[in-house]
């Protein structure tokens, strides 16, 4: 099918420039890429300091023991440690969903009755978006335990990590679902309102359903930087990534083990930023469809 | 609190009105855009609303419907007292079927859903059966092999009949109609306005707001002229298009016939 060249524009900007095989714009743009790594790789490796800096992140040797650990020696496997971060991440993710809507949609209820609960929701929303993620951590691993109470107060690090994001990032997540919802047109409301359905039903089978369609890419878009802030839970002394590089490079002087844990988190949250984009373009691809006669 | 209302089409012999409004207003602020509205419409009977844009057609017709809170006055459905405190809407809104100017379908519904979904879960009918009462519906009005379509893939009048399937799927006891080809281009008008002629044929009850003056000339009982929230005339459509009473319904169809749309 011939393409206009609205629709090329409409495609938005692209990795490679131009579509149909433009063997010119190919071969500029490879030697564009070839020349900005060679100038970067140049600088990095003719500055004074060069040699230093590349035995000290980038020893091969260290990246290897690092990676695998050696408890014998006193430092942990990174690469069993970023499990941990996983499991953190996984769990305080479904806790976020269902905490954050359970606030969205306190938050966007009318009637006298739920006033009481739409002034707590907004105090935790204002509460918990302005105090740092590392406070919080702070906060609740350091709080809890001290309260000396059954349960609550013998978990460990991890679980009141997770609590700790759990708390923080419903707080984000609970706007993004406002946004989402408050983008659903209102005549929508009315619509499932006038075939019988109760308040509770329109959201459940007409509000939500559209709300949740639009707002997956600011959603995934927090859950890439929740999967980074995994890390910050290394404070209570849990032993994840982050803590493990930190245990390897204050044993054995060096810090590739940072390097390590950097390229784990990359491998974790590159494919989910890229699925993200491509979940953008799918999205704006069938609006353009959609706006179609 | 459930009213017992009795089944669609046979009107209380105590209550003849399928609808009756008394001193109905509606203001928004110190915006009053209803101003005592009086009227009853029969079983069977269909009223068609005129009257300039913002005369308070909409307003109306969402008052009756309950989506708007009335300020004063009541409305009594099948003799009912809808606008009595402790009413249950959502219970009322079961009732009476409304379709919009803007079709407003649900976007991420197939046809079949949108239609079922007021019968599955506010009436709570087995999914076959109100599968079954959509289908036939569908193909009364020609659209049977488009339930399995989304909305944004069919026509404006194709999506204008299938919200009007959308009401009637209720089985509604009055069915309100707001401008429903006002958003309709010229050439998809006629489809619906005789899906609204088929309704009217069968008997049911109904009363809609239109610009289409020739329609409500076909199609209506009675015809009731509203400006600035007042019904200012309201007369069989062979007396108010021809021999209109009051000052102010003669120069709006003037204006209309001016514009050639009568």
């Amino acid at each position: 099918m011939a393409e206009s060249p609205l629709d090329l524009t409409r495609r938005g900007p692209r990795l490679l420039g131009g579509g149909g095989g433009q063997t010119r714009a190919v071969a500029l743009s490879t030697a564009s890429t070839v020349v900005v790594v060679a100038v970067i790789a140049a600088l990095f490796l003719l500055a004074p300091g060069s040699a230093q800096v590349r035995h000290t992140f980038f020893s091969p040797p260290d990246l290897w023991h690092s990676l695998i650990g050696d408890p014998a020696k006193g430092y942990y496997s990174i690469g069993a440690a970023i499990w941990l971060n996983i499991r953190m991440f996984l769990v305080a993710e479904v806790f976020i969903l269902v905490f954050a809507l359970v606030l969205a949609i306190v938050r966007q209820s009318t009637g006298p009755v739920m006033l009481p609960l739409r002034v707590v929701a907004l105090l935790y929303v204002d509460v918990f978006r302005g105090v740092p993620t590392i406070l919080v951590i702070y906060a609740v691993g350091f709080g809890l335990p001290a309260l000396d109470l059954n349960v609550v107060s013998t978990q460990g690090p991890a679980v009141y990590g997770v609590i700790a994001l759990v708390l923080s990032y419903s707080a984000y997540v609970c706007e993004v679902f406002r946004a989402g919802i408050n983008a659903v047109p209102l005549a929508q409301v009315g619509a499932a309102r006038s075939v019988g359905l109760t308040q509770a039903q329109s959201m459940r089978y007409v509000i939500l359903p559209q709300a949740v369609r639009t707002i997956i890419p600011p959603l995934l878009n927090d859950f890439i930087s929740l999967q980074k802030d995994t890390a910050l839970v290394s404070v209570l002394g849990s032993i994840e990534a982050n803590r493990a590089a930190e245990i390897y490079s204050a044993t054995v002087f060096n810090y590739s083990s940072y390097v390590v844990a950097a390229v784990l988190f990359l491998i974790l949250t590159i494919p989910l930023a890229h699925f993200t984009d491509h979940l953008i373009a799918r999205d704006r691809a069938r609006r353009l469809a959609g706006a179609a006669p | 609190m459930s009213i017992p209302l009795p089944p669609y089409g046979a009107p209380s012999p105590d209550s003849p009105a399928a609808l009756e409004l008394r001193q109905v207003r509606k203001s928004y602020g110190s915006h009053d855009v209803l101003r005592g509205i009086d009227l009853t419409v029969a079983p069977h009977e269909v009223v068609c609303l005129i009257g300039a844009s913002g005369s308070g057609k909409s307003t109306l017709l969402r008052c009756v419907n309950l989506l708007e809170p009335v300020t004063a006055g009541s409305i009594s459905l099948s003799g009912q007292e809808i606008t009595a405190p402790g009413v249950n809407a959502d219970l009322v809104r079961r009732h009476i079927g409304i379709v919009f100017q803007s079709f407003n379908l649900f976007p991420h519904m197939t046809v079949l859903r949108n239609i079922t979904l007021g019968p599955v879960k506010a009436q709570k009918m087995p999914r076959a059966e109100a599968d079954q009462l959509a289908r036939d519906l569908l193909a009364r009005f020609g659209l049977a092999d488009r339930a399995g379509d989304y909305p944004d893939r069919l026509s404006g009048g194709q999506q204008q009949r299938v919200a009007m399937i959308r009401a009637l799927a209720m089985s509604p006891r009055l069915m309100l109609l707001d401008e429903v080809t006002s958003a309709l281009d010229p050439d998809l008008v006629a489809e619906v306005l005789d899906v609204i002629r088929e309704l009217a044929s069968s008997g049911m009850t109904m009363l809609l707001a239109t610009h289409e003056m020739n329609f409500a000339r076909d199609v209506a009982s009675r015809v009731a002229f509203l400006a600035d929230g007042e019904i200012v005339e309201i007369a069989p459509p062979a007396d108010l298009f021809v021999r209109p009473q009051q000052e102010r319904t003669q120069r709006f169809l003037r204006r209309v016939t001016d514009a050639g749309r009568l």
